[in-house]
C-alpha cells in the first residue's frame, strides 16, 4: 500500500477545500471506497469517514438522521487528479452529489446559503 | 469555480481514447457484477487489464456511481472467479472438480441434450426438449439472452426464473401496467432525456409516494439517488412500509402497513380520491373505461375499515391520498415489495388506477410511458420463432396457468417447475441450466424445497462468474461467464439504447452471455447461428431487429454510445396516436381506454379490478399460527453494496457487513428478551435462519425485516457447508406454490414467524438439515391459489 503525504493538518495557511451539504447524505459509502480506491487503501483505513447520527425520534414521528463525510489525514483532495482538471474522486462520484470542491473562498460563500453544511479546509 | 472540471479530459463524443499507457473506453455497465442501472462509466484497461471504472461526467449519470462500480477491479481481477469450465468429479456437494475445455464442455451438453430428447420422447406426446429447463436471474443481462439459449440454442419452451415464487419480481407490475394502459411505465425521473431535469418537457413532480421501494438500497430500474435531485428540487415524499427507511425520515408522510396489506391501503385511497373527487375529471371522462364500476368496487374501503385492515391510522391513509391526489404532478415509485403478496397482481391494477385516475399517467414528472429503446421486439420472448406449435403446447403448466395458455406471457411458472421436477408428471424435467441465477443463496423460496427438487434433475448446468452455493450444491457442469467489462452486448432496456463494450481481455476461458448463445448456437443450431460469422454480427441482427430496431450496425453503436430514442421522450402518447398500431389516439387496450375495469382479464379468469386479499399466512387468516408465531416477516432488505447474492467475496463491500443483520422493534425486542447485536432465529413453519438482531427505532412494532442473498465466500463451499448459505437464508422460511390467482405474486415478503436467541443450547448447521435430513420437516404446500 502506498503511504500518502498528508497536505493537511500543517497548520498553514489553506486555499482549497471540501463541503458537504449533509442534509442530504444518505450514507452510502461510495466516498468512501472511491477514495481508499484512489489512494490505494486497504478496507476499513479511511481518506475520509461517514459518521452517522440516527434514526432519533425528534417530534411526533419526526425524525433525524444524518450522515457526515469527514476527510482525514490522507485526503490530499486527490492532488494528482486536481492538478490536472479533475474532481477529487468522492466529490465526482458522490451519488446525491453532496459533496463540492473549490477555493475556501467561494466555498465560505455557498456555505452561508444554506443550512446543514460543512466546511472542510484541507 | 466550486466542481468545475476540464471537460476535455473527458472526450465529449469520443468512445475510446488514450491517456498515457491507459486506454480509456466510454460505454455502460451491465453485468456481471449485477444491477439494474446500466450506468455510463469510463473504463480504464492497460495491457488489456481492467483498471478503474470512472464515472462518465458527460453521460445521463453525470459522473456518479455507487461504492459497486467504484470497486470494480476487486470483481473483475478477483482470483476466486471462474477460469474454465469444470465438470463434477465427485457427489454433488462435495466441490470437486475436474477443468475441461470448452470443447469437452459443448460435447458433454450434447451429450446430455440428446439424452434429454431420447428419454423425453419415451412419454407420450413427448418431443424431446421439453425436457431442459433455463432459469434465469434478474439484473444480470439475462433478457433476450434466456429467451434465444432456450429457445433458439437448445429447442425448449421452458424459460422461467430462478425459483423465485409467483415470479413475483416485476411480472404483476408489467402484467398490470400491460393490461390495463397497454405499455409499461415507469416514474419520471427524466432519464429519457439527455439533458435530464433541464429538458424543458419535463416538470419536477410535486410528490412521490415510495411504495414498498428503498431506492437508494435496492436500484430498481433506476438510480435510486435521482430521487436525490428531486428532493432537492423540491419534492416531498410520502412512504410506504413497515420499516423506517431513511427516505422515510425525510417523508412528509410515512405509512407502515401491515405486513401484506397494501392493496387494502390502495383501495382505501382510491376511495378517498374518488367519494372526494380529487382525480383528474377530464381523463377519467376521455380516455377511461370502468370508473364507476371501480368506485363501486372500492366504496366499501372507508379510511376506517383500511385502518382496521392495515393498521395504518385512517387520518393517515386520508392524508397520503389527498395529498397524492392534489400533487400536479404526482408521482408514485413502486419496488419489488408490491409484487411479492398473493394480491400482489391486484395491488398493481390499484397502484394503476391512483396514477391514472389522478391524471399521472404519461404526463410530465408522472409516470411516463416507455418502451424499449428503439422498441426492439428481442426481449424475454426473443427465440419463439424457433419453437413448434406442438412444443409449445409442451410448455410445464399450460394447463392450469391462464397467463401461459392465453399467451400474455412466455414466462413458465417457477412454482410449476419446481412442481414438476418433484412429480415427473406429465414429463420429468432432466436437465436445467442456470443463467446467471443462485437460487439456493438468493430467489429459491422455500430453499429446502428447491434443494430437493434441483437434486432430482439429472444434469444441472451453472454458467455464472464465481462458484456458488447453487453451483455447489446441484451442479454437474459449471461454465465461467465474463463480465460487463469483458463483454460486447449491449442494453435497450428503456433509455437510451447503449453500448455494452469490451474493454479488456477475458478472465481466462470465460465467455460473455451473449458469445455464449452465439457460441453455442453454431453447435446445436448452425442453421441460423452460421449466418453470423462475428458476434458483433449476431448483436446487429439484434438491434436490428429485422427492420424494427435500428438501421445501423453493433460497431456503429460501440461508437454512439448511447442513442436516446425520440418516441421516449413524448408526454402524453395516447393523445398523439403514438402507441396503437391504426396510429388512433389512445391505449394499445382492448377498449383503447385505460382500463379501470379490463375485461380481458374475465376472459383471462381472474379479477377484473383491484381486490384485497388477506396474506397466505396472518393474525387474521390464521389465527391459530400467532401462538407460536406472534410476529410479521418482511423478507429481502437491501443494502446498498451488494446486489442479491453478488458481491459477497469483495472485501471492499464487506468492510461494511461483515454478516447479515435483521431489524425488529424495541419492544420484540424487550419481548423475547434479545439485545442488540444478539444472533438470533428467525422462524416460520416452515423453516428458520439466523441473522443479527438490529433495534431498530421506527419500525412497525410486530415487524421482523430480514436479509436475503447471503454466502461467505470466504466459508467452506463443500456440504454440509455449502459456503453458509443456509444459515442465514431468509428462504428458509418462505413458500413455493402459494400464489396470486393468475400464477404470479406470492407471499415473499409476507408471513408469521418468531425469533429467539441462538444459544449453544439451539445452534445447528443448517447445511446439515438441508443435506442430511431433507429439510426441516414442516409440510410444504403443494398448490394454493388466491
Amino acid at each position: 500500500m502506498v503511504s500518502v503525504a498528508s497536505t493537511n493538518f500543517t497548520g498553514e495557511a489553506n486555499t482549497m477545500g471540501l463541503l458537504i451539504d449533509y442534509e442530504y447524505c444518505t450514507g452510502c459509502y461510495a466516498c468512501i471506497v472511491a477514495c481508499q480506491r484512489e489512494l490505494e487503501l486497504d478496507p476499513k483505513t479511511y481518506g475520509i469517514k461517514v459518521h452517522g447520527y440516527g434514526p432519533v425520534e425528534v417530534g411526533d414521528d419526526k425524525w433525524e438522521w444524518s450522515y457526515l463525510p469527514m476527510p482525514t489525514s490522507r485526503c490530499d483532495l486527490c492532488a494528482e487528479r486536481t492538478a490536472e482538471g479533475r474532481l477529487p474522486s468522492c466529490v465526482h462520484h458522490c451519488p446525491a452529489n453532496v459533496m463540492y470542491y473549490g477555493t475556501l473562498e467561494e466555498l465560505s460563500k455557498k456555505l452561508a446559503e444554506k443550512s446543514t453544511q460543512v466546511l472542510y479546509s484541507l | 469555480m466550486i466542481n468545475e472540471l476540464n471537460t476535455e479530459l473527458y472526450h465529449p463524443g469520443e468512445w475510446r481514447w488514450q491517456e498515457g499507457d491507459r486506454t480509456v473506453t466510454r460505454t455502460s455497465q451491465w453485468t456481471a457484477p449485477g444491477c439494474h442501472n446500466g450506468c455510463g462509466i469510463l473504463v480504464y484497461t492497460e495491457d488489456g487489464k481492467f483498471v478503474k471504472a470512472e464515472g462518465d461526467p458527460l453521460s445521463g449519470w453525470q459522473g456518479r456511481l455507487c461504492a459497486r462500480c467504484l470497486d470494480m477491479q476487486e470483481a473483475v481481477n478477483h482470483s476466486d472467479r471462474l477460469k474454465y469450465p469444470l465438470l463434477r468429479d465427485g457427489e454433488r456437494g462435495e466441490n470437486k472438480w475436474k477443468r475441461i475445455s470448452w470443447d469437452e464442455a459443448v460435447q458433454w451438453l450434447k451429450d446430455a441434450h440428446q439424452d434429454v430428447c431420447e428419454e423425453i420422447r419415451t412419454y407420450p406426446g413427448g418431443i424431446g426438449p421439453e425436457g431442459f429447463v433455463s432459469l434465469t436471474g434478474t439484473g444480470r443481462n439475462t433478457m433476450w439472452q434466456v429467451g434465444m439459449l432456450t429457445r433458439a440454442v437448445f429447442g425448449s419452451c421452458n424459460a422461467g426464473s430462478g425459483f423465485l415464487s409467483g415470479d413475483s419480481c416485476y411480472q404483476s407490475r408489467m402484467f398490470s401496467c400491460m393490461l390495463k394502459a397497454g405499455d409499461c411505465w415507469i416514474q419520471d425521473t427524466a432519464c429519457q432525456f439527455p439533458d435530464r431535469y433541464d429538458n424543458p418537457k419535463y416538470r419536477i413532480p410535486e410528490v412521490v409516494v415510495l411504495w414498498g421501494h428503498e431506492p437508494l438500497a435496492s436500484n430498481g430500474d433506476l438510480f435510486g439517488h435521482w430521487y436525490i435531485d428531486l428532493i432537492r428540487r423540491g419534492t416531498k415524499f410520502i412512504t410506504i412500509d413497515p420499516a423506517l427507511t431513511w427516505l422515510a425520515s425525510k417523508s412528509e408522510l410515512h405509512l407502515r402497513p401491515r405486513v401484506g396489506t397494501d392493496s387494502a391501503l390502495a383501495m382505501t385511497m382510491l376511495n378517498v380520491i374518488m367519494s372526494e373527487e380529487l382525480y383528474d375529471k377530464d381523463f377519467v371522462e376521455k380516455w377511461s373505461y370502468g370508473f364507476d364500476e371501480l368506485k363501486e368496487a372500492v366504496a366499501e374501503w372507508t379510511p376506517e375499515k383500511g385502518e382496521e385492515v392495515t393498521w395504518v391510522p385512517a387520518d393517515l391513509i386520508t392524508s397520503a391520498a389527498r395529498m397524492y391526489a392534489d400533487a400536479n404532478p404526482g408521482q408514485i415509485s413502486w419496488g419489488v415489495t408490491v409484487d411479492m403478496h398473493v394480491d400482489g397482481t391486484e395491488l398493481c391494477f390499484a397502484i394503476n388506477d391512483l396514477v391514472a385516475m389522478c391524471g399521472n399517467l404519461d404526463t410530465p414528472g408522472g409516470n411516463v410511458l416507455l418502451r424499449y429503446a428503439y422498441n426492439t421486439s428481442k426481449k424475454y420472448g426473443a427465440g419463439l420463432e424457433f419453437l413448434s406449435k406442438e412444443i409449445l403446447d409442451r410448455r410445464i403448466g399450460i394447463d392450469r396457468n391462464p397467463i401461459l395458455a392465453s399467451g400474455f406471457s412466455q414466462a413458465i411458472s417457477t412454482d410449476m417447475i419446481v412442481e414438476q421436477l418433484e412429480s415427473a408428471d406429465p414429463y420429468p424435467i432432466l436437465m436445467t441450466f442456470c443463467h446467471g441465477t443462485n437460487p439456493l443463496s438468493c430467489t429459491g423460496c422455500d430453499t429446502t424445497r428447491i434443494y430437493n427438487a434441483m437434486m432430482k434433475a439429472r444434469y444441472n448446468v451453472v454458467y455464472d462468474v464465481f462458484m456458488t452455493p447453487t453451483a455447489v450444491a446441484v451442479a454437474d457442469l459449471v461454465l465461467p461467464a465474463a463480465m460487463s467489462v469483458e463483454r460486447k452486448s449491449f442494453r435497450s432496456w428503456w433509455q437510451p439504447l447503449r453500448s455494452i463494450t469490451q474493454c479488456c481481455d477475458r478472465y481466462y476461458e470465460s465467455k460473455g452471455d451473449d458469445e455464449l448463445i452465439w457460441y453455442l448456437g453454431k453447435e446445436f443450431n448452425p442453421d441460423f447461428f452460421n449466418k453470423f460469422e462475428r458476434l458483433e454480427d449476431f448483436l446487429t441482427w439484434l438491434i436490428q431487429d429485422e427492420g424494427n430496431g435500428v438501421d445501423y450496425t453493433y460497431d456503429e453503436l460501440t461508437e454512439k454510445v448511447y442513442d436516446y430514442w425520440d418516441w421516449n421522450m413524448e408526454y402524453k402518447k395516447y393523445e398523439k396516436g403514438m402507441l396503437r398500431t391504426d396510429g388512433k389516439p389512445g391505449f394499445v387496450t382492448a377498449t383503447g381506454k385505460y382500463e379501470f375495469l379490463c375485461p380481458v382479464l374475465d376472459v383471462i379468469g381472474t379479477y377484473t379490478m383491484p381486490v384485497f386479499i388477506e396474506p397466505y399466512e396472518s393474525p387474521v387468516r390464521t389465527p391459530e399460527l400467532l401462538e407460536d408465531y406472534p410476529l410479521l416477516l418482511t423478507t429481502g432488505h437491501r443494502a446498498p453494496w451488494f446486489f442479491h447474492s453478488e458481491h459477497r467475496q469483495l472485501k471492499y463491500m464487506r468492510q461494511f457487513m461483515e454478516y447479515p443483520d435483521c431489524d425488529i422493534s424495541k419492544d420484540a425486542a424487550e419481548k423475547y428478551g434479545i439485545a442488540e447485536g444478539d444472533l438470533i432465529w428467525i422462524e416460520s413453519p416452515r423453516g428458520k435462519c439466523k441473522q443479527i438482531a438490529r433495534i431498530a427505532p421506527g419500525i412497525q412494532p410486530q415487524t421482523v425485516r430480514i436479509r436475503h442473498g447471503w454466502w461467505f465466500p470466504e466459508q467452506e463451499g463443500a456440504a454440509p457447508n455449502f459456503y453458509g448459505t443456509f444459515e442465514a437464508n431468509c428462504n428458509n422460511l418462505t413458500t413455493i406454490g402459494v400464489m396470486g390467482r393468475i400464477g404470479f405474486a406470492a407471499p415473499v415478503k409476507g408471513g408469521l414467524c418468531k425469533i429467539y436467541k441462538v444459544t449453544p443450547d439451539n445452534d445447528c448447521l443448517v447445511g446439515k438439515i438441508y443435506k442430511e435430513e431433507g429439510g426441516f420437516g414442516g409440510e410444504h404446500q403443494l398448490y394454493w391459489r388466491s
